[in-house]
């Protein structure tokens, strides 16, 4: 199978691989997918006092368009809003990265783990959780 | 010397061709290029002489007599023709067939296929260690079984079963045994008589041969057993397999089983050597597992998860240079893990994490330490960026978390 060029370089040089302290109110930690999947993401974001993403990290357990999935999700989320963040859909994912039909999943779970970053600060500070995604 | 990459270590996949049966082959596609049938004329007396001498060459490497060797188009048309063609030829004795888990897709879809014919498959489970149970291979024997099919060295995990053992219970049940020989044939010693083997399905490309060209091996002798033909027209190979012969691919054949039946025994030990390095070696890594048994093997073939990374991504990390195979669900076309390594009991993440490592006639020292620096390399780094080994790490017991799935 051919990866595309961003594949291997998020792969080779990935970004803003780590780990914020997840017991601070202002971190929201996003953990999804199993073992048993093949597919594991870690994500975690840092917002700031005006709701902006400050910093995010990530530390994936997945194949090559997984890992690049995430990778690439963090680099987003860094300098948005928490809902320019809950727009990010996961076909800007493919599209970006060129993932082929087979790797859509990877994409798909790095939406949710955004989602589940974004709920997890929001549970966190006293906000409504969102609403469950339909897949 | 250079390493000259990528490096090929996937010889249970495929092997390139030794240059010697290159070189016996390529009269027979031009000067020598008449059809073995043609009984008439110097070109059809030249290829059938050809194809005569490669069955000897063929049946001196497995042990058995060149009148019970039949070509096919390689090891899944054998395993095809000697399943099916057994329980076409011996359907008034009975409809059972006992295989395993653990055989290669061309014996299991031939015996669903057979289920639906009103077939009965027993289809035995492994031990963890990926060895047949012999005492419930013999309990699964009923007065209507007509084969046993298990398989000699596993393509996965190299594990070879205990052959002499199995024919022997076969025998005093009297049932056929039938075996897939195919990552066996070629590497260690088999010996259809010695070790009890009615039938033996075997092909070229694994022995340094030419893609495209099997054998059947059938018993002709205590018992003298029988296959009905799938392959119907000329009445080819005594009316078991019609079809113009692949005489090119049949002299390269020959060619390439005389080669190993001479080199065998030097090139397994030598192959062992640099296995048990390249194996030693990555087992110095943490959380590293070798699936299968560890003394009952093929000496070239070497399987072994690493915990907490994923096998495709790990391939990624060198797969430019190092060619390999891995039992993730990514690198296969169903998405499904290795039912091998699952048959073994091994957890779906341990499956997902595992690579495959076949070394050949053509693999250097220099290509194992590379490999060895290599892959270490990148499990580490894989590790870093792993959420799985952080909480590992921590000391989080994984199976305690309730993971989302989809």
């Amino acid at each position: 199978m051919a990866y595309s060029e961003k594949v291997i370089d998020h792969y080779s040089n990935p970004k803003n691989v780590g780990t914020l302290d997840k017991s601070k109110n202002n971190v929201g930690t996003g953990l999804v997918g199993a073992p048993e999947c093949g597919d594991v993401m870690r994500l975690q974001i840092e917002v700031n006092e005006e709701g902006v993403i400050s910093d995010a990290k990530f530390k994936t357990f997945g194949c090559g368009s997984a890992i690049a999935s995430s990778s690439l999700a963090t680099e987003w989320l860094k300098g948005k809003s928490i809902d320019e963040a809950i727009a990010i859909d996961n076909m800007d994912i493919v599209e970006e990265l060129n993932l082929p039909p087979v790797k859509i999943h990877c994409s798909v779970l790095a939406e949710d783990a955004i989602k589940a970053a974004i709920n997890d600060y929001r549970v966190k500070n006293g906000l409504p959780a969102l609403e469950e995604a339909k897949h | 010397m250079e390493l000259k990459l990528p490096i090929y270590l996937d010889n249970n996949a495929t092997t390139p061709m030794d240059p010697r049966v290159l070189e016996t082959m390529l009269p027979y596609f031009t000067d020598n290029f008449g059809n073995a049938a043609s009984r008439n004329h110097p070109f059809g007396w030249a290829a059938e002489e050809a194809v005569d001498y490669a069955r000897e060459q063929v049946a001196n490497l497995i042990g058995a007599d060149p009148k019970e060797i039949i070509f096919t188009s390689g090891a899944t048309e054998a395993d095809n023709l000697g399943i099916k063609g057994i329980f076409e030829m011996y359907a008034s004795k009975g409809n059972h067939i006992i295989t395993c888990t653990t055989e290669h897709k061309a014996v299991l879809d031939t015996c669903k296929h057979l289920e639906k014919l009103g077939a009965q498959v027993t289809y035995l489970e492994v031990l963890p260690d990926g060895m047949i149970d012999l005492a419930a291979l013999e309990n699964a024997i009923t007065d209507k079984t007509i084969l046993i099919a298990i398989m000699y060295g596993n393509n996965e995990i190299g594990v070879v079963q205990p052959v002499k053992e199995i024919s022997a219970i076969a025998r005093k049940h009297n049932v056929l045994f039938f075996t897939d020989g195919t990552q066996a044939v070629g590497k260690i010693p088999v010996d259809v008589i010695a070790d009890g083997i009615d039938l033996m399905a075997f092909t070229a490309h694994k022995m340094y041969g030419p893609k495209g060209i099997g054998a059947l091996y059938v018993r002709r002798k205590n018992p003298r057993v029988k296959v009905t033909a799938q392959m119907d027209g000329g009445g080819h190979e005594r009316s078991m397999r019609s079809g113009t012969l692949n005489v090119p691919g049949i002299v390269g054949f020959g060619k390439a089983a005389e080669i190993c039946k001479n080199e065998m025994a030097a090139e397994s030990a030598r192959l062992r050597i640099l296995r048990d390095k390249l194996e030693n070696g990555l087992l110095q890594l943490e959380e590293s597992y070798l699936n299968g048994h560890k003394e009952n093997r093929l000496p070239h073939t070497t399987n072994i998860s690493f915990k907490y990374v994923e096998g495709e991504g790990l391939l990624m990390g060198f797969n430019k240079n190092i060619a390999l195979s891995s039992g993730s669900a990514c690198t296969s076309a169903s998405l499904e893990p290795s039912y091998v390594l699952k048959a073994l009991g091994l957890g779906d993440d341990l499956a997902h994490s595992s690579l495959r490592f076949g070394l050949g006639r053509f693999t250097t020292e220099e290509q194992i330490d590379y490999t060895i620096k290599a892959i270490s390399d990148t499990v580490n780094k894989l590790r870093e960026m792993s959420p799985l080994w952080e909480m590992f790490k921590e000391g989080i017991d994984l199976n305690s978390i309730e993971w989302a799935h989809h």
